[in-house]
């Protein structure tokens, strides 16, 4: 696996590229079904959970971040353009948990490729704004001050029943 | 109010005014030369600039010269390597979902 992240500051724009050695259908797969999604979009402890989704132009997918402590935070994915197997657009919002977006929101175009069994995989976002990126490392922060308080917790837990 | 320095670098206007202290010190003056807007618009920018500590002030005579505090500029590379990891994260994650499904996809 191949990941380059670079963020391009004065436009706002984020882009990851990441190659895998899977094929292109596989990929395809994980990146549009809800069952799949969940299983990795979420970044360890926190989960990921689809309340719905509608992978058509002019669907969307109504999904939440889940903290290991349940706390849900909801975000909205509407699809703009699709091309099988090729690249699909949609637009991105935080939301409430009764789906309502909170504005602004990001714009991200998907581009699929394989080649010889490794497909790539390039996402660019526009129009990144540092609160949202924000909001994620909040989350990914919390998480990991959380995970290392509950690590604590079983460390002495152990020695006190030496 | 403590300010956040994302603020800083949000407004097209302070990126033009830290790309140009970036590369030497200078006076609101010389600073309001470069836009089509007034000396007290490129003050107000200064300003906010100055509350986020990414901008220093030097004293030369009457004149105030602004430069670029880089530390400060460097902190928000090392934000954005936290917004990285999470990706890197995802992208670890599905890369082992995918080596499963692979799997699963042999086995049967």
């Amino acid at each position: 696996m191949l990941l380059d992240f670079t963020v391009d500051k004065p436009t706002q724009t984020v882009s990851i590229t990441a190659e895998f050695e899977a094929g292109l259908d596989l990929v395809w797969d994980a990146y549009t079904k809800a069952e799949l999604l969940d299983q990795w979009y979420a970044p360890k402890p926190w989960a990921s959970k689809t309340k719905h989704m509608n992978f058509e132009v002019g669907g969307r997918r109504f999904y939440a971040m889940v903290s290991p402590e349940g706390v849900e935070r909801w975000a909205v994915q509407k699809y703009t353009s699709i091309t099988p197997k090729t690249n699909f657009k949609l637009f991105n919002a935080f939301a409430d948990k009764d789906e309502n977006l909170e504005l602004p929101g990001s714009d991200w175009d998907l581009n699929f490729s394989e080649q010889g069994g490794t497909t790539k995989v390039t996402v660019s976002i526009y129009n990144e704004s540092l609160e949202r990126m924000e909001r994620l490392i909040e989350m990914g922060f919390k998480a990991g001050t959380e995970m290392q308080i509950n690590n604590l917790e079983d460390l002495l837990t152990t020695l006190s029943q030496r | 109010m403590k300010r956040d320095i994302f603020q800083a670098i949000a407004d097209p206007t302070r990126r033009a005014i830290i790309a140009l202290i970036a590369l030497q010190a200078m006076t609101p003056n010389a600073l309001a030369e470069n836009f089509h807007t007034t000396r007290q618009a490129v003050s107000k920018h200064l300003r906010i600039l100055t509350e986020c500590e990414l901008v220093k002030q030097e004293y030369k005579g009457r004149e105030i010269y602004y430069s670029l505090e880089i530390e400060k500029m460097k902190e928000i590379d090392d934000w954005l390597e936290q917004y990285r990891k999470i990706w890197e994260t995802r992208i670890d994650q599905l890369d082992e979902l995918l080596a499963a499904m692979k799997k699963q996809g042999e086995d049967k």
